[in-house]
């Protein structure tokens, strides 16, 4: 049995074998975080042609068909940039790349529990960004319904508008193939993290981050199936004459359309439930690695690590009671509105709970400020600039008046989107040196950090006052309206930042490709950090600890410990082997 | 509060907190002594959290549709049709049903040790998943026979997923009852690969009653 297993584990010697197919976590883990590298680059593209159009709308553009961009095209730059920076970044690095890669090391386990359902789990969700991708070049280009999708407009086909025939299509089958991939990973790693750990791991000796990934993976198995169900209604009633979506007596472009009685709402509830807790899987990753870092560069135990890890699980509950505040301008009985409301700002608990122990955490430590602290540290400013706009969207009343708005736009860019960016930054300073053998340049990933903090905020703070001021999101051309058009300048100047800002991530790029090559040789614990993976080479070999697996004696963030010798006791250390001061 | 954790501490250098090594039964045995990660091998009960874990993402898919079913049938000018469902669709219930008793059965004779009676039984459930198959698409031809297709209505056009969706479930779970008949198993032993199937043939066996019900009594 154990021989044979070990044979199972013999390392592949092929390229296609060691690269491409293959079921190491680690290469896994790798290829879903250069997915995700690609996709981002896709996605800024796709932000920036935004930014430029809502400001000089009339621009000649050499690459798109008549030189000047349509109200439709722009639509199109708006649903690619959501479905690929939502699901194929923001999904796609925490969990599939970082989660991947280090929730098997943290857990002291070889591998994943179903390391060839791993292999399939990426490959799947390369399909999946392949047919995305695909939207783009497919008669009529890609869709304009939004990364929502909402129905009747992406339900009925082409007479809703040019990415609305085949361009829908392959939006859906992409996201339904994703849906697939994050199932099965899901599966996997809940599976894993169940059964798989080292003798000694005990749920509450776990690293943060594992407990973000854990709950991460039991939102993807319960959200994904939904939407996947979703999918696969829209795409009958576009292509089997069904009606489960599409209401009686729709008229589009004075045409009537064929189908009765659907309601497009249906749609929304099956999306939003799904799409709520599709933000935490977003964020709940980075809330972990935040914490790892903040605890491991402030050189303090995580303060309050049980409230921590209770309160991961607390945001995961609640976001499936929510969904619904993503609809309450769809007519919604005012008492579902306002128990939506009551569960929505009820996050705001736990979320504080997460804010003031990252808080604790930091009091009175004694700070390094590496890049990986300051993206960490970019994480907790932008979560909680982020999250109080949540509050004043939690009230129906107020969410009247912002809804689709760029308020709303600014609101989740903020909480969700760059601050699981900043996440994600952090981890990769953090981890490079562990997966790659080599230290990144630390004065280049400060000077990233800066350029991208001050950035962010540069684009998005702006942002809420052109919602307050009315201004609609999803518009392509906003200065031909009178009371928007005093809003210009404002969008001018978050043009401009997000020009900036999209360049300073080529220091990222550059940083991380020249110090792949020419970086400082790392040592096995650059960071004098706790967990397991820092015990083991970097990079790891393949079975992650050289057939040397660890037992744990001890929580993850055992720093700063008074009577030992050194201000970190990693977690594999039994007490008689702790190094005492004198 | 500070000095309080620091005494904490202090004691766990001492004592080690407890746990840890191979006298800590947290971090899952392999059965073989040393652990399964002492061993590189992943335990055997890993692959019944896996399908468990799997099912209930499946459990979801289909809780979705059903809450479509509910909510669509429930809307005002919905232009529901109620559906009479094919009379053969009795049989099939009870076809399946009887099939989660056939592989009980069977289950019972491997881990006895018969290994001719546990072969019977297994054969046996797989054959009555094949006739259930067989007889949701008699059913699906009956309904086609009277004019009632896919888009005909929304009662028609959630039988005809609900059925697809649950047929396909089988047909992966016909697959499986194969598997484990014909070919040797690799890295799960035996009893492991039979324990997975049957937790998913029995899990699929319930949602079929479950969706029978509601398609009869909620139609």
């Amino acid at each position: 049995m154990s021989s044979h297993a070990q044979s199972a584990h013999a390392a592949p010697t092929g390229f296609v074998s060691k690269y491409i197919f293959s079921t190491d976590h680690k290469v896994i883990g790798i290829q879903y975080f250069l997915l995700a590298l690609t996709a981002v680059v896709v996605g800024i593209v796709l932000s920036l042609l935004m930014r430029f159009h809502l400001v000089w709308p009339n621009a000649h553009l050499p690459f798109v068909n008549g030189g000047q961009m349509t109200q439709e095209q722009y639509l199109a730059l708006v649903t690619m940039h959501g479905t690929i920076m939502v699901f194929f970044v923001l999904t796609t690095a925490p969990q599939g790349g970082f989660g991947n890669y280090f929730l098997p090391i943290q857990i002291g386990a070889p591998d994943m529990a179903f390391p060839r359902l791993n292999m399939l789990s990426f490959w799947v969700t390369f399909l999946a960004f392949v047919a995305i991708i695909a939207a783009f070049v497919v008669p009529g280009g890609a869709p304009i319904s939004g990364w929502t999708g909402y129905t009747p407009l992406s339900g009925v086909g082409e007479v809703t508008g040019p990415g609305e025939g085949w361009g829908q299509t392959m939006w859906i089958v992409s996201i339904s193939l994703f849906c697939l991939a994050s199932l099965l990973g899901a599966l996997n790693f809940i599976a894993t993290l169940i059964d798989m750990r080292a003798p000694g791991m005990t749920l509450m000796r776990m690293p943060l981050t594992c407990w973000g990934w854990f709950v991460t993976a039991i939102l993807g198995l319960l959200a994904f199936g939904v939407l996947l169900a979703g999918g696969i209604l829209l795409l009958l009633d576009r292509s089997a004459g069904t009606s489960f979506f599409l209401p009686y007596g729709l008229v589009i472009n004075d045409q009537l359309q064929n189908h009765s009685g659907g309601s497009p709402l249906l749609w929304q509830h099956l999306f939003w439930f799904f799409g709520h807790p599709e933000v935490y899987i977003a964020i709940l990753p980075g809330m972990g690695v935040a914490s790892h870092v903040l605890s491991t560069f402030a050189r303090k135990p995580v303060y309050g690590y049980r409230a921590m890890a209770m309160a991961i699980c607390g945001i995961g509950f609640l976001g499936f009671m929510v969904w619904g505040h993503h609809m309450f301008v769809s007519g919604m009985s005012p008492y579902s509105g306002f128990a939506f409301s009551v569960l929505t700002m009820s996050i705001g608990v736990p979320s504080a709970i997460k804010t003031f122990n990252w808080l604790g955490t930091l009091w009175g430590g004694k700070i390094q400020f590496k890049t990986p602290m300051l993206f960490a540290l970019g994480f907790v400013s932008l979560f909680v600039s982020g999250g109080l706009s949540g509050l004043f969207l939690a009230q129906p009343a107020v969410d009247n008046l912002l809804h689709a708005t760029y308020y709303v736009v600014a609101h989740f860019h903020l909480v969700m989107g760059v601050a699981a960016i900043f996440g994600i930054f952090a981890a990769t300073y953090f981890w490079f040196p562990k997966m790659f053998g080599r230290m990144m340049s630390e004065p280049l990933g400060k000077f990233h950090f800066w350029l991208t903090f001050v950035g962010t905020y540069c684009i998005f703070m702006p942002m809420h006052f052109v919602g307050i001021a009315g201004g609609i999101r999803r518009y392509a051309d906003a200065s031909a309206v009178a009371y928007l058009a005093k809003l210009q300048p404002l969008h001018l100047f978050m043009t401009i930042a997000a020009f900036v800002t999209a360049a300073a991530q080529l220091i990222f790029i550059f940083n991380f490709f020249w110090s792949l090559k020419f970086g400082a040789k790392a040592s096995k614990n650059p960071w004098n950090a706790t967990t397991l993976e820092w015990t083991t080479d970097s990079p790891p070999p393949l079975d992650n600890f050289g057939g040397d697996f660890p037992s744990v004696y001890r929580g993850p963030y055992e720093f700063s410990v008074p009577g030992a010798k050194e201000d970190f006791i990693p977690q594999h250390l039994a007490p008689a082997q702790v190094a005492r001061s004198k | 509060m500070a000095g309080t954790t620091v005494t904490e501490v202090v004691e766990l250098i001492g004592t080690g907190n407890g746990g840890g090594g191979a006298s800590s039964g947290n971090g899952g045995g392999g059965g073989e002594g040393s652990g399964p990660s002492a061993s590189g091998a992943v335990p055997q009960r890993t692959y019944v959290t896996g399908m468990i874990v799997g099912l209930g993402g499946v459990l979801m898919f289909f809780m979705a549709l059903v809450s479509a079913y509910i909510v669509r049938k429930g809307m005002p000018n919905s232009t529901w049709v109620p559906l009479d469902v094919p009379r053969i669709l009795w049989l099939n219930t009870v076809i399946l049903v009887v099939s989660s008793f056939t592989l009980a059965r069977s289950r019972n004779l491997f881990r006895a040790g018969n290994e001719e009676g546990f072969r019977y039984w297994w054969g046996c459930t797989t054959a009555l998943g094949v006739f259930f198959l067989v007889g949701q698409v008699l059913a699906w031809r009956q309904l086609v026979a009277s004019g009632i297709y896919l888009q005909s209505n929304p009662s028609s056009s959630f039988f005809y997923v609900f059925t697809a969706a649950h047929g396909l479930h089988l047909v992966g779970g016909l697959l499986a009852l194969l598997s484990v008949a014909f070919r040797p198993t690799h890295r799960l032993t035996r009893g492991t690969a039979t324990e997975v199937v049957s937790i998913y043939w029995h899990f699929m066996d319930g949602l079929w009653v479950f969706l029978f019900l509601l398609l009869l009594l909620g139609r």
